[in-house]
């Protein structure tokens, strides 16, 4: 792909790194961005007026399939694609925006929240409008306050401005908006689960087939469930286009992005990138986003797109954020998290510590992912503790077969949802790539030299 | 079959999967079975298994592949092929392939399985490969729907790995106490780990620990480190018995199943979650530790506790009952119990039971022989008859026997000629509810509408519940209730009618000029299951709103709710009264006013079953003589002349009848109690005493030799049994129903006057645990009873100027009794409410039978 | 029996010893009010336990208890409910909840030294409360704040790249009560509330009921 190394990027030449207009962070500046005279100031509720007053429900839904615009939940599922699977006649309709956001690394649809409602309220709306939702219910996790707030009072706001509500802009168009929070729960992230804890119930996904949202989903009606980041880019698709959307960037993976690039770089942050053009590497090495490694340091792997996905490593860096080509190269964008880790890393902690973030997190519905990864945390952290045993490996690989056999890409699994397989997918690419780390370990009672040691409760170096 | 397999079968829902799982479906399963049918069509089945909604397969979203359309042939096709492991089968459409495998002999392990609960795919045991349009996938075959042409490996290399793979999983934090486990030798969990597990474990990690058996009831125990998580129990609680007590609490490796920490598992159906458990975290407190599953002998048989007929299976080890366990009857039970049947068992094995034959002597009661016993009975009979006539003699009971036995007194009573005869004490309806168009239990399940004009069926008819329950969270029918108070269906009542007690007719009235209730009673079948709601009001109310509804529906069947184990049997085998003036209420009337001089009481205890307590104890006093047959001291008992030890459930065989007329088979299980005989025995022994030719040749009863010929007399003489052969109850596992011998119903006119001065309305009913025997002698259940209790509603209480708590006075017009008050808002004002037959204040010398509604004063006890 | 669950479940059972437990008139309207909102009662649970959790910083037993009869379930639902999410909390806990995100991306940038730090300083393990009520001190997942490592929130209000000493900073600007506006005790979550507008358009709830009835 690429015959340049870390020392001399060719983007660095002036003008190749691409860069496009900002779809959903604009407001991010905008001191008031948040309120609603700010958003109104700067365009806000324009694309609603437009859709109300001058598109039928058909041609907005139209606009989206044109963009193509993939799910930025984690799926890439293109929206226009998922709102055609609603079937015809059956009402009401739910729309459930999903702002659960909690897999580790991803960092985006706070900031969507937080400083910009109004642009997530418009986009909710344009969904209703769209499919002919009887009300949406936006279910922001429970651990974010501030987004709550801003939240509430975005929707007070745009109650009393006749946005949202009973006959929306004077419109026979009604809908409404709940705001709905989480209490602590990664699983609820899953769409299904997410449906079930909006009904009361403990977060436990239910199963694809029969339970597909868009055919029964909340309260068993027809759901369409999307991600804050995916709606929020509706604004802006129904204001300039789905073909305007559709050619910023790759014809695979359609529009801007944002990616929340953390670890070991200069600068760390999160940025809207043209989609499938961009690479991995532009990210972490140009001046205008990361800046390069930490220290000038290598990249000893990176994970592409949430704790859940298969790692990659320096070798990967050229890949373009395209969807089709990560997903071939074995992994995947997912919730658009990249976390870099350097040559000082300690591969068996980080790979134990995603591991302990599914143990801790799977709902215990099916007992592969319950009693899997519990054990497979248990193994990794006696590791790390410094009592590894000579077997210890190969329980941990044949413990992974019977949550996810054959250790495929993507997996197949022996799960209800795709949160055990999650925590296979750390040690498959830890245990392949840097296997004498944890051989080291299990013979030394600690890491190799040169990496640096956590100070994790229970080993040796927290005292 | 082995051991540890033939115990399976009752442990679990294997009792059902041998073959009545066939019809399961029919029932609860079907709707969820179809569902997953029509979606399996409308989505994909490539999904499962396979696709990670993370990696984006889009397979993974509706519709992605409907180009597999194979599905969607199961909604048209009658029956379906299925190949499993190379063979070809037949399979309704709608079924699910585990439940293909286990009817075809192809059998795969599962956990959270179960034929009469919706699928809910937890455990992951039952993976098993389907050929799909990529090759082959693995399955939750629990919740995958079969399908035309599907094909189907329950053997593969793939299916054993990931069988094993999560059976070394749920084996994992398992504790290793098989040898002091309950469940030790009839667990699916053992079992599997036999057949299906990969041998030693790889785990060698800390296990999860929990505080061991704690109690969620009086009657179950839980141990979270055996519990596997299946959802069963609380499937169970929440789906089928709609007690949601217990749920799963916590997370991931921590989830549990819990109480609330202030409030008990007290389900009237706790005990099934036990038979279910496929491990042995429920356990219950009556069987703990009494037996191992292979020292455990049973037999299937009915339980008579009450009137509906669940199949059981009735086990014993060294000759002494231990365990009840219910049997999946398609027509009556669907494998449930309630717990008042399930644990009743104790009672047989009671220290107070009657062991010999007792005679009165200047000291009391005294053991005597049955020769002795027998003769002095028969003497009481003979001079009974030289000194009045047969008019003078009166036969209570027989409900609580089998059908042979009732229909045995019922012929010593037509040979002495006697016309007091009934196995009612006034305390249920008119036998000639009988001879209407009776509805069968699954009529009523299935019935467009269901008028429930009677009891509270939880407390009177538990399992009858279940499936009325049923019949309306599953949307088949609507229920539309007319009671004084509220019941345990109130919840699922399409329309709940409250009426003062005595006034249904009215209330029937009204409700029939409702347009809405009028037309859904016009549209579609209707079912009213008529019983006894209230002990301190006479029958007329009823049977005239019974007739109302009758004469505006005419194609309205009607499923009496009589309570009683047989009592259905014994009046349709001769154990009704001729006529209403020679009931068991008349004949107790006649005893107090002198006009009867021997009353012998078959299984009967007038001071307990009659609602009108006074009425009893002066008909007892007015009786001269009082020959009682029965297994366990009663206070009748105690004022007998002679007392005729009989035999108990499990200790004799034959047949019973339930509400709908279906008569099955009890087993005898056990060696009775000392020197007890089945009571038609000693029907036919004092037959026998009383003159050769009583029970000559040529009478049904002339040659019998043991009970089958009893049954056969039954079906040969009895119109309306002459198709319940044993022949015919050999072949038909769930027993053969009955015909329906035709009465008119007259419908007394029904009037009641003003309360004067007594400005309560007086409602007493019973709960499912009160003082009967069988309650009361069961160590378990004993402590279960509420206790004796009025309640008010709160503003009446008020009014009053009584707290919640405070005892008060209630003043009929024959008697005050003194209960503690207790305010309900449930109940209606100007209504007190008891529970019946719970000691204490003695609501029972209130009632007065003669009144057509009792009618009460609250005094404040200052 | 009661005990012994109790003890099993680890949950305090208030014999009414002063908490305020059931929900206090006020919030039984804003509680209504919620409800009305959702097409089913129940939808309402997670919100009102919240509320719950606002009034008495964490879910006293008879809280539950009330909230049961408020949505027509019972209490076993809704504690099964409550004991899923990790944000609810079934005995008290300190009036600042400190949560140190300790996740890959923490990881990497000193979480557990941040930890280890913080430990030192409240004298207290993570996952306790400091006897004088102040701080519980826990390990928590990630909280969407990556690019900031090492997070932490205090009763979820942010703080980003925190070194050793802007913790011992914000111990002692708590201590201090010098953050009493930014940061409410223990269990409030936003400040502000959504309202029931007069132009509510109720055509999820309306829409609900009529498939419900059918
Ligand atoms: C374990 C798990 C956790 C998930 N967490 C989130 C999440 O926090 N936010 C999110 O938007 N999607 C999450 N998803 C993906 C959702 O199930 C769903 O695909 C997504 O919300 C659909 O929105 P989109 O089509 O707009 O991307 C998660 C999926 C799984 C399996
Ligand atoms: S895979 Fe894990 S999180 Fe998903 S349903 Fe199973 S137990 Fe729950
Ligand atoms: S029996 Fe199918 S998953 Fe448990």
């Amino acid at each position: 792909m690429s015959e340049t190394t870390a020392d001399t990027p060719s983007f660095h030449v002036a003008g190749l790194v691409p860069t496009g207009p900002k779809l959903v962070t604009g407001r991010f500046d905008v001191e008031d961005g948040h309120t609603y005279d700010g958003f109104v100031r700067t365009g806000g509720y324009a694309a609603l007026r437009k859709a109300l007053t001058s598109m039928s429900a058909q041609q907005v839904h139209d606009e989206v399939r044109t963009s193509e615009m993939q799910g930025r939940g984690g799926a890439g599922f293109p929206a226009g694609v998922k709102w055609g699977f609603l079937p015809p006649d059956v009402y009401p309709r739910y729309i459930v925006v999903n702002g659960d956001e909690s897999e580790p690394g991803t960092y985006k649809d706070r900031m969507l929240m937080e400083l910009d409602p109004h642009q997530l309220i418009e986009g909710v709306l344009l969904a209703c409008y769209a499919v002919g939702a009887a009300q949406a219910f936006l279910y922001v996790r429970g651990e974010m306050p501030l987004a709550q707030e801003r939240i509430a009072t975005a929707l007070n706001d745009a109650y009393a401005h006749n946005l949202v509500g009973a006959n929306i802009l004077g419109t026979d168009f009604s809908t409404d908006i709940q705001l709905s929070w989480g209490a602590g729960a990664y699983i609820v992230g899953e769409e299904t689960a997410l449906i079930e804890s909006l009904e009361g119930e403990r977060g436990m996904p239910r199963l694809k087939p029969p339970f597909f949202p868009a055919a029964k989903g909340l309260y068993m009606q027809p759901t369409i469930v999307n991600n804050v980041e995916s709606l929020a880019n509706l604004p802006w698709i129904i204001n300039e286009s789905g073909q305007a959307f559709h050619d910023l960037a790759s014809p695979t993976s359609t529009g801007m992005r944002m990616f929340a690039v953390s670890g070991h770089v200069n600068n760390p942050g999160v940025f809207e990138v043209p989609n499938g053009t961009t690479t991995f590497r532009m990210l972490v090495e140009a001046p205008e986003y990361c800046g390069g490694v930490r220290d000038g340091r290598r990249v000893k792997a990176f994970v592409p797109g949430g704790a859940s996905a298969i790692w990659f490593f320096e070798e990967h860096l050229d890949l373009p954020l395209d969807k089709a080509t990560v997903d071939q190269a074995g992994s995947m964008l997912g919730s658009g998290a990249i976390v870099i880790m350097d040559d000082t890393t300690d591969m068996v902690a980080a790979c134990w510590r995603i591991v302990r973030f599914f143990a801790r997190e799977s709902c215990g519905k099916c007992t592969p992912c319950r009693e899997g990864t519990t054990w497979l945390e248990r193994i990794l952290k006696r590791i790390i503790d410094g009592h590894g045993r000579p077997d210890d490996l190969g329980t941990l690989l044949a413990v992974c077969e019977s949550i996810s056999p054959g250790l495929a890409w993507p997996p197949r699994q022996t799960t209800i949802c795709p949160l055990g397989p999650s925590a296979v997918s750390p040690i498959a690419s830890a245990i392949v790539r840097f296997r004498d780390e944890f051989d080291h370990y299990i013979e030394h009672g600690r890491p190799i030299d040169g990496v640096h040691r956590h100070a994790i409760h229970g080993t040796g170096a927290h005292v | 079959m082995s051991d540890s397999t033939k115990n399976e079968q009752v442990a679990d829902e294997q009792t059902t999967a041998a073959e009545p799982v066939a019809e399961a479906t029919e029932g609860t399963d079907e709707n969820v079975a179809t569902e997953v049918a029509e979606d399996a069509a409308a989505v994909i089945p490539a999904a499962e298994g396979s696709a990670s909604d993370e990696a984006g397969v889009e397979a993974d979203q509706p519709g992605a592949a409907e180009t597999d359309s194979e599905a969607e042939t199961t909604v048209t096709t009658s029956t379906l092929t299925v190949h499993i492991d190379g063979g070809e089968h037949e399979v309704e459409p709608g079924k699910l392939v585990i439940e293909a495998c286990l009817d075809n002999d192809a059998y795969v392990p599962h956990f959270c399985w179960h034929p009469r609960m919706s699928s809910v795919g937890m455990c992951r045991q039952c993976l098993v490969e389907v050929e799909g349009p990529r090759g082959p996938m693995l399955v939750v075959s629990c919740m995958t729907p079969v399908s035309d042409g599907q094909i189907v490996s329950t053997k593969t290399d793939t299916v054993k790995r990931s069988q094993e793979g999560v059976l070394e999983l749920l084996l994992a934090n398992h504790p290793l106490d098989c040898p002091v486990c309950d469940k030790g030798g009839e667990c699916p969990l053992q079992d599997q780990a036999f057949s299906h597990g990969p041998g030693e474990s790889r785990y060698v990690e800390e296990k999860r620990h929990y505080e061991k058996p704690i109690p969620i009831s009086d009657l179950v125990l839980l141990d979270r480190e055996r519990c596997i998580l299946c959802d069963r129990c609380t499937r169970f609680a929440d789906e089928v018995a709609g007690d949601k007590l217990i749920q799963f609490t916590s997370r991931g490796n921590d989830t549990q199943v819990m109480t609330f920490p202030d409030e008990p598992f007290a389900s009237y159906f706790s005990g099934n979650t036990v038979q279910i458990c496929p491990v042995g975290a429920l356990t219950a407190t009556p069987y703990r530790f009494k037996a191992r599953p292979w020292d455990l002998e049973q037999r299937e048989s009915t339980c008579t506790t009450c009137s509906v007929g669940c199949r059981t299976v009735i086990q014993s080890s060294r000759d002494e009952l231990l365990r009840y366990q219910g049997v999946d009857s398609d027509p009556v039970n669907w494998g449930w119990l309630c717990d008042r049947g399930r644990f009743n068992f104790e009672s047989v094995n009671s220290e107070h039971r009657i062991a010999e034959p007792m005679v009165r002597t200047d000291a009391g009661l005294i053991e005597t022989s049955w020769n002795a016993a027998l003769k002095g009975a028969a003497t009481l009979i003979r001079d009974t008859l030289a000194d009045g006539g047969p008019e003078r003699i009166a036969i209570l009971g027989g409900a609580r026997g089998t059908n042979e036995d009732a229909f045995a007194w019922a012929q010593l009573a037509d040979a002495i000629g006697t016309p007091f005869r009934d196995a009612q004490l006034g305390d249920g309806l008119p036998a000639t509810v009988l001879g209407l168009d009776r509805a069968t239990i699954d009529e009523a399940a299935n019935a467009s509408t269901i008028v429930l004009l009677g009891p509270d069926l939880k407390e009177e008819l538990p399992v009858l519940y279940l499936r009325l329950r049923d019949a309306a969270e599953k949307r088949r029918s609507r229920i539309v209730e007319f009671s004084a108070v509220e019941t345990g269906l109130t919840r699922y009542a399409w329309k709940s009618v409250r009426h003062q007690p005595g006034t249904q007719t009215a209330a029937v009235g009204d409700a029939l000029a409702d347009e809405e209730i009028g037309a859904q009673l016009a549209g579609g079948d209707v079912v009213v299951v008529v019983g006894r709601a209230n002990l301190a009001e006479s029958t007329h109310a009823t049977m005239s709103a019974l007739g109302a509804l009758r004469a505006a529906v005419p194609g309205a069947k009607v499923l009496p709710a009589l309570r009683r184990g047989n009592v259905v049997g014994a009046l349709s085998l001769g154990m009704a009264p001729a006529a209403a003036d020679h009931d068991g209420l008349a004949a107790l009337n006649a005893a107090a006013d002198g006009g009867i001089d021997l009353i012998v009481l078959v299984g009967a205890d007038p001071l307990n079953d009659c609602p009108d307590a006074d009425l009893a104890r002066r008909a007892l006093a007015g009786a001269r003589r009082i020959i009682s047959i029965d297994t366990i001291t009663t206070e009748s008992t105690k004022l007998a002349d002679v007392v005729l030890a009989a035999a108990a459930y499990g200790e004799k065989a034959g047949t019973t009848t339930n509400i709908e007329g279906r008569v099955t088979r009890l087993a005898q299980k056990v060696t009775p109690t000392g020197t007890v005989r089945p009571d038609w025995m000693i029907a036919i022994e004092l037959g026998q005493m009383l003159g050769d030719n009583l029970f000559g040749p040529g009478h049904p009863l002339g040659r019998v030799a043991g009970v089958d010929d009893i049954t056969d007399a039954i079906a040969g003489q009895v119109v309306g049994y002459a198709g319940v052969t044993r022949e015919a109850l050999d072949a038909e596992r769930d027993g053969v129903l009955a015909g329906v011998v035709a009465t008119e119903l007259e419908a007394p006119a029904s009037s009641i006057a003003g309360r004067n001065s007594y400005d309560y309305r007086l409602m007493v009913s019973r709960k499912l645990y009160d003082r009967a025997v069988g309650t009361a002698m069961s160590r378990s259940l004993a402590n279960l009873a509420p206790g004796p209790a009025a309640h008010l509603h709160p503003l009446d209480l008020d009014s009053l100027g009584v707290a919640d708590g405070d005892d008060v006075k209630i003043v009929g017009a024959k008697a005050t009794a003194v209960l503690a008050a207790v305010a309900d808002a449930s109940i209606q004002r100007g209504v007190v409410w008891a529970p019946f037959n719970q000691g204490g204040g003695r609501i029972e010398d209130v009632i007065d039978a003669s009144a057509p509604v009792t009618d009460v004063r609250i005094e404040v006890i200052q | 029996m009661r005990d012994a669950h109790a003890r099993a479940v680890g949950v305090r059972i208030d014999g009414g010893c002063g908490f305020m437990s059931r929900l206090s008139d006020h919030n039984v309207i804003v509680a209504r009010d919620i409800i009305g909102r959702y097409p089913r009662p129940k939808s309402a649970l997670i919100p009102i336990l919240h509320l719950a959790q606002e009034q008495d910083g964490y879910l006293a037993t008879d809280a539950m208890a009330h909230i049961a009869d408020l949505l027509g379930v019972t209490p076993a639902e809704v504690y099964g409910t409550a004991t899923f999410y990790e944000m609810f909390k079934f005995e008290p806990v300190g009036r600042y909840c400190i949560n140190v995100c300790t996740n890959i991306s923490c990881q990497l940038l000193g979480a557990w030294e941040l930890l280890e730090h913080a430990e030192e300083t409240l004298g207290v393990r993570s996952g306790s409360t400091t006897a004088d009520g102040m701080f519980t001190i826990e390990d928590v997942e990630c909280i969407a704040a990556c690019t900031e490592a090492p997070a932490l929130q205090v009763n979820y209000r942010y703080r980003y790249k925190v070194s050793d000493d802007d913790f011992d900073r914000l111990v002692d600007d708590l201590r201090e009560g010098r953050l009493i506006e930014e940061i409410p005790p223990h269990g409030t979550l936003a400040r502000v509330r959504q309202r029931t507008p007069d132009n509510w358009a109720g055509t999820g709830k309306a829409a609900q009921e009529a498939v419900d009835a059918r």
